[in-house]
């Protein structure tokens, strides 16, 4: 039986200004499981990112409220939520402190939460750096100076240095090239594995979806329109706006096409025919 | 077979001082026939837009910008007349960039900048005509009120809105080549399919030859008739649309394809580590070979 570690209930976020309301997020209630790589999928607009903000404390709620490992979330979070949450952003660039060395960035986190003994840090470091795939040497050097896809391992480390339960994953791989891509996704898949991590992973990419969720939630203006196990969403999307959503993929295969082609006329496929 | 309205041949590049310089193109030839819609994909940092800043004059003039080989469009070599093919590009070449709001002027209303087009091509145009014309272009790119539009500022408008924006300029000199970097990607995946389905309309309805920079080999196979692939500064593969997506025969082609995420399942992507083979030469495909001739 899966163990629900986070859960919104009646979840709203409402901007005002100059005398404009705008409903960002609509009342939503879902469930995050333990070690699910739980996609969050909508354009923009559809209150992905303002989830990840509520989900991360950095803004406080309008209405409703978010209960982790079934305790409630206080809008200040104490030290053991900050570390439980972590947050892996588009652009590993401007995520990293470009006068930092990477080794001082990944070593930050162990040093505000208290992580380890001092004298340990440096071999923890070259410990998680191994762990994304770096050599303990990158520890040295500036995120300036690394390609886009090794910025973001270190972006990863930086993550797992506070032994997190919850990774916030916001387009993690929408910035890089596809062969990247595709070895950042083997990484973030293969930790998930291992550490039983549990994602919140927000892409607007439904083929990485495809190739790495193993539930999905369909955002459209605030509105949680569709959720459920990814297999039965891409076989049988129910809401016209998540078929609408796989019709835009541009793919490479006949095989892709065809299932496409399926999903925009709308004729649902009968489940387990894969 | 069309003639080509554009010829690339053994197109080098290299930036730098004149002592210390790097290449980033080692030799690039291709070519776009008249009506044809052609794709050159790539990763960052292959030289796939360079190229195509090349090709629209925006590059030579640079100090640190040294070229060589051959850029034809319209009897214009490119390389030498850098200048010449600058000035001809808004009647004859146009080119629609990855971000369209920041491509459009902040601080002009979308009139003042479409009038500024539309003079480029005929000097002589009343402001009357020239707002007549621009609200007929944009509404053939379907933006529901044109004269609204008109009277807005690029931040007004939506993304999408701003690409349709950007084609209807691009398209209203009835250029005979329309270059697009990357058209789209900075927009959500349904507005992406429809802008891209839009300019596919267009250039087929007016017989406009295109030139699609991109590194979404999805986005390409909707859209082109012929691709080229360019890995690191060299076109490694060559043949129709058909060809390359049923029988890809480059190493690296078939890694890009293999890495790509499936919306029919089967998991994560399983990739060739990043090989000495991408670097094998040139395959073209039957039927796909550089016009003889074209250059002198």
């Amino acid at each position: 039986m899966s163990t629900p570690i986070l859960e919104l209930d009646n979840l709203g976020k409402t901007f005002e200004a100059d005398g404009h309301r705008v409903v960002a997020l609509d009342g939503v209630s879902l469930t995050f499981n333990r070690g699910e790589c739980h996609a969050i999928v909508g354009e923009s607009g559809s209150g992905k990112t303002t989830i990840a903000n509520l989900v991360l404390g950095l803004m406080p709620a309008t209405s409703g409220s978010m209960r982790f490992n079934g305790v409630a979330l206080p809008a200040e979070r104490t030290k053991a939520h900050r570390r439980a949450i972590q947050l892996v952003q588009q652009n590993p660039l401007s995520a990293l402190n470009p006068r930092r060395s990477v080794g001082a960035s990944v070593r930050l986190p162990l040093d505000v939460h208290g992580i380890g003994v001092s004298r340990e840090r440096g071999a923890r470091v070259a410990g998680l750096l191994e762990e994304v795939g770096l050599e303990a040497d990158y520890a040295r050097r500036s995120p300036r100076g690394l390609s886009g896809g090794q910025r973001q391992r270190v972006a990863i480390a930086r993550a797992l240095a506070c032994e997190p339960e919850l990774i916030v994953l916001d387009e993690p791989t929408s910035a890089l090239d596809v062969l990247v891509q595709a070895r950042v996704l083997q990484l973030l898949q293969r930790l998930r594995q291992e550490r039983g991590l549990t994602y919140l992973f927000i892409t607007h990419d439904l083929a990485v979806v495809r190739a790495i969720a193993t539930r999905v939630s369909v955002f459209q203006k605030g509105r949680l329109v569709e959720t459920g196990p990814v297999e039965s969403i891409f076989a049988n999307p129910q809401s016209a706006y998540t078929r609408q959503l796989i019709g835009a993929i541009p793919v490479v295969t006949e095989e892709e096409a065809k299932i496409r082609n399926v999903i925009r006329a709308g004729t649902p496929t009968p489940l387990g025919t894969e | 077979m069309a003639e080509p309205v554009l010829t690339i041949r053994d197109l080098r590049l290299a930036f730098g001082s004149r002592r210390r310089q790097t290449e980033v193109l080692h030799g690039i030839s291709l070519h776009v026939r008249a009506s044809e819609k052609v794709a050159l994909v790539g990763e960052s940092g292959s030289g796939k837009s360079v190229t195509a800043r090349l090709a629209m004059g925006l590059l030579q003039e640079a100090p640190t910008t040294h070229a060589s080989g051959s850029i034809r469009f319209d009897g214009i070599d490119a390389i030498k007349g850098g200048r010449e093919i600058a000035r001809r590009r808004g009647n004859r070449v146009a080119m629609i960039f990855q971000d369209p709001t920041s491509a459009l002027n902040p601080t002009f209303k979308i009139r003042g900048q479409f009038r500024e087009v539309l003079r480029s091509g005929n000097p002589a145009i009343s402001d009357a005509d020239a707002d007549r014309q621009a609200e007929a272009a944009l509404a053939e790119v379907s933006i529901p009120d044109p004269k609204r539009a008109l009277d807005s500022y690029a931040f007004q408008l939506s993304g999408g809105m701003n690409q349709r924006v950007m084609i209807a300029m691009a398209l209203a000199n009835r250029p005979a080549l329309l270059m697009a970097d990357e058209p789209g990607t900075a927009l959500d995946v349904t507005v992406q399919a429809q802008t891209l389905k839009l300019m596919h309309e267009l250039t087929e309805k007016r017989g406009t030859a295109v030139l699609l920079i991109s590194h979404n080999l999805g986005v390409v196979r909707e859209f082109a008739d012929r691709v080229y692939v360019i890995y690191r500064g060299r076109i490694v593969e060559h043949g129709t649309t058909a060809q390359l997506f049923h029988e890809p025969r480059h190493p690296y082609t078939r890694a890009l394809l293999a890495a790509i995420p499936k919306i029919s399942g089967g998991g994560l992507p399983d990739l060739p580590e990043r090989s000495p083979d991408f670097e094998n030469p040139l395959i073209v495909h039957e039927g796909c070979g550089e016009p003889a001739g074209a250059i002198a």
